[in-house]
């Protein structure tokens, strides 16, 4: 019994700082409409931050004054990104916002890297709270004891900034409806920046308070980033209540599922939120997100059927391509199946964002199902190659239809967050569930058959399978059930008015684009004889989404030429710096800034060339279009 | 005709590609009440979010109180005393009647009635019983008079209305006429978009006509009055 009361207690305790820095986020999109990715990283640094100054200021009132000024050091930090990149995006699609600020936390990493090294850092304990008081005969921390105190000390404090002060009654009605704010004389540009700095100060406060209980790590941003968007998710985005409650719930879950299933504890996590998601898929006080942003197929110009040029143009280069390993050595022909790889994975996520309107942050999820569904075909069941390639697609589209069912009862930016935290959950039983899938060892041993085990033949199985998914995704959006999915994108009421429930449809886009993510994971674990759970986890997402942008999300060429190209260059960064998470976080930012439609579709502007002229209207007729069925 | 007043030339407007207004002008002097009247689609909504740059493109001469206002941002020309009252209302309906008016206020601006919480409750009788209610749980004509006092704690020299009796009971309609009147006398200039002639016919002592996006008719009410065949060909349903 005691040992429960303890658990509960510690539990409350680890719940303040995950509140702190979820309640930063739900504020920050409650106004801004932005999920700022980029939470995460800044909870690391007000860590970090704290970590320093503890060690330069003394005593107890050194030590808390050593928490808050890395708070406020850190907010300030925020406030200066939110003037030169947010404020550049805000229009944007929601995409290309949770993108800018996931690259401003690869910036951040190799920062911290760079100015605090790579070792895990353990701070000072907290003046006068070293010692633990003792519950029913069983130890807590003094420390935890006023964590659980700051928690809804906090929550009294914000719920005060919000009701009692003008600027909080003017944050409360600029969530509601921006426009009418400003017609009332309010300058939104310093209300949102006043926002945005307050949510980092949350985030690095909460960060700050935790070194007296655990070590800092460069790992603390993306594991914090995930429970926070469970827990905005849980508790419904934008409210800072609901925050408070999803937090204590998944921390209690989190202590006492550690007592229960001590190696799978982020399972019943997972089915916490499953549960409120079925019951209220908008959290437990959160509002259905009133559709503000375009999502970002919805740009796409009309599509049509390649004209016969372009078919031939097209077999031209799938001719050459089967030529190269006349030229190419080893190396070349690997670098070449890594690229047909990336090009089926990218095209099936360009296939669900673009065709189907829906963005998920999430694609390594089925890649990395395929991937291990093949290698466990082959470590478990002695199944051969051409066994694993068939099992492969089914275990992603299994895992598509499972997390799918979820995932499509949601729409925008609550979508792309829950296919995050369902492939991160994969990626923590593939880390954690060391029997099954050897944990951080992965499995190994995963080769091809003897026919398909030279450079060459593997890399025309790989050109032969990508060429194959191309084109059958590219039917499939010229197919009846291609209408009916951009029938529903475009517009939800009228397609269903016809007879087409958005979620039966998207549902099945989404098993579709898993089963083709899977086929891209299996091959990739015979071309590298191994899986690891790194291909699940949160960076293989978003390699997808930037080879899709960087190419230019509207067309299917487009992301064949992004993969190409990104693997390209990825591998060539690899071997130049070491710093390649801040080159290639500062390139996601740029890319979403400055070129928000990839190379394809800028090249396409500029020439209008035969491949890419359509009939009638352009960019603007398709305008036109939305524009008019806003208006109707 | 400058000064105080509005005075807007060749105001085109676009929606995406489609262009809503066409080459629209009128003026509006200091305490004129004045109406913008046309059917449904006939571009009065756009005309008054045109002037509140709340329309993505819009292209023209807006010249308010002396100074040019087709390129400022909306809060700016909120803050020099041009209100807005939208056709949809928008009350911020989780913030209670006295927070809404909370985010209306603005500083007192020389020269202009300076309006307090209690002199709108004055006004507007119905919200002062209701100063903690929030707005999602008002009724229709509640939130029409929300949405005006609001606007008024800005402190406006002209205050634009858009189809202020739309959906209202006749009961409701006739306490707002006599607010607007009120208004009128405060010295207030007024831009009123509306369909309701009889409504426009109690307080106004100008109108213009708009049809597809272009003035067709500018006149004293009492011309309007006299002249059928216009009524008939820009109006009538």
């Amino acid at each position: 019994m005691s040992l429960y009361v303890v658990q509960f207690l510690a539990g409350l305790a680890n719940a303040a700082s995950l509140f702190l820095a979820a309640s930063g986020l739900s504020l920050i999109f409650g106004v801004t409409r932005i999920v700022n990715f980029a939470h995460g990283a800044f909870y690391m640094l007000g860590a970090y931050m704290a970590f320093t100054l503890t060690r330069t200021l003394d005593g107890a009132v050194g030590f808390w004054a050593a928490i808050l000024i890395a708070a406020a050091v850190v907010a300030v930090m925020g406030a200066l990104l939110e003037m030169v990149l947010l404020r550049r995006i805000y229009q944007a699609p929601e995409l290309f916002q949770l993108l800018a600020t996931f690259g401003v936390t690869l910036m951040v990493e190799d920062i911290v890297l760079l100015v605090w090294g790579p070792e895990d850092l353990v701070g000072p304990r907290a003046p006068g709270l070293e010692g633990a008081i003792l519950v029913m005969g069983r130890p807590l921390p003094t420390y935890d004891i006023l964590l659980i105190a700051l928690g809804p000390i906090v929550l009294l404090g914000l719920w005060l900034l919000m009701h009692r002060t003008r600027w909080g009654v003017l944050v409360r009605a600029a969530t509601q409806d921006r426009d009418m704010v400003a017609a009332l004389g309010v300058n939104q540009k310093w209300l949102f920046t006043g926002v945005f700095t307050l949510g980092i100060f949350l985030a690095a406060l909460g960060g700050a308070l935790q070194i007296p209980r655990t070590a800092v790590s460069h790992h603390m941003d993306l594991s914090i980033i995930v429970e926070v968007f469970v827990i905005t998710v849980i508790g419904g985005l934008g409210s800072i209540t609901g925050a408070f409650l999803a937090a204590i719930l998944v921390s209690l879950l989190n202590a006492f599922g550690i007592l229960i299933f001590p190696s799978i504890s982020l399972v019943l996590i997972f089915l916490c939120m499953a549960v409120v998601l079925v019951i209220r898929p908008w959290g437990f006080l959160g509002k259905p997100v009133v559709a503000g942003h375009k999502s970002a197929g919805v740009t796409v110009r009309p599509w049509q059927p390649w004209s016969r040029e372009a078919r031939i143009g097209a077999a031209i280069v799938v001719a050459i391509a089967a030529l190269l390993p006349f030229w190419l050595g080893t190396y070349g022909l690997f670098v070449g199946a890594e690229m047909m790889i990336a090009v089926i994975f990218a095209v099936s996520l360009q296939f669900l964002m673009s065709t189907g309107g829906l963005d998920s942050f999430g694609h390594a999820a089925y890649f990395g199902l395929g991937a291990y569904g093949a290698a466990m075909a082959v470590k478990w069941l002695g199944a051969p190659m051409e066994a694993a390639l068939l099992i492969a697609p089914l275990t992603g589209l299994v895992g598509a239809l499972v997390f799918g069912w979820f995932c499509v009862r949601l729409s925008g930016v609550y979508f792309a967050m829950l296919t995050l935290a369902f492939a991160q959950i994969l990626w923590s039983i593939a880390f954690q569930w060391v029997p099954v899938t050897g944990g951080d060892n992965g499995i190994l041993g995963v080769w091809p058959s003897g026919w398909a085990s030279s450079p060459a033949t593997y890399y025309w199985l790989t050109l032969a399978v990508a060429v194959f998914s191309v084109a059958a995704l590219r039917m499939l959006v010229f197919s009846p059930f291609g209408y009916a999915l951009r029938g529903v994108r475009d517009s939800t009421l009228r397609a269903s008015a016809i007879g087409f429930s958005r979620q039966r449809v998207q549902y099945a886009a989404f098993a579709v684009a898993g089963a083709f993510a899977g086929l891209a994971g299996a091959l990739f674990a015979f071309l590298k004889g191994s899986i690891f759970p790194d291909a699940l986890s949160i960076p293989q997402s978003v390699d997808g989404l930037v080879m899709v942008l960087l190419g230019g999300i509207a067309t299917v060429s487009g992301s064949v030429v992004g993969a190409i190209v990104y693997t390209a260059a990825s591998i060539w960064l690899m071997s130049q710096t070491d710093l390649s998470r801040l080159v290639l976080g500062g390139l996601i930012v740029v890319l979403v800034v400055a070129f928000p439609k990839g190379i394809v579709g800028s090249i396409s502007d500029l020439v209008g060339g035969p491949l890419f002229r359509r009939r009638g209207a352009g960019p603007a007729g398709r305008e036109a279009a939305v524009a008019g069925s806003e208006g109707a | 005709m400058t000064g105080a007043g509005l005075r807007v030339r060749d105001l085109d407007s676009f929606y995406g590609p489609a262009q809503i207004l066409f080459e629209v002008g009128f003026d509006v002097a200091p305490g004129e009440v004045v109406a913008l009247l046309g059917r449904n689609g006939a571009g009065k909504s756009t005309t008054l979010r045109s002037l509140m740059g709340l329309m993505a493109r819009r292209e023209g001469e807006i010249s308010f109180r002396d100074t040019r206002i087709e390129t400022l941002p909306t809060y700016e020309i909120a803050r020099l005393g041009l209100g807005y009252v939208p056709e949809d209302r928008r009350i911020f309906t989780e913030l209670t009647v006295e927070e809404n008016l909370t985010v209306g206020q603005q500083r007192p601006r020389e020269g202009v009635t300076t309006w307090t919480p209690e002199r709108l409750y004055a006004l507007f009788p119905n919200l002062a019983e209701m100063r903690r209610r929030p707005g999602g749980q008002m009724s229709g004509g509640e939130q029409q008079m929300l949405t005006i006092a609001r606007t008024l704690m800005g402190n406006p020299s002209l205050i634009l209305l858009d189809e202020p009796s739309e959906g209202l009971a006749p009961k409701i309609i006739e306490q707002m006429a006599d607010a607007i009147v009120t208004m009128k006398r405060e010295g207030l200039s007024i831009v009123i978009s509306e369909q309701n002639l009889h409504f426009a016919r109690l307080i106004c002592d100008r109108a213009y006509i708009l049809e597809k996006g272009r003035i067709r008719f500018q006149g004293s009410m009492a011309e309007l009055e006299a002249d059928e065949a216009v009524r008939n060909q820009y109006l009538a349903v």
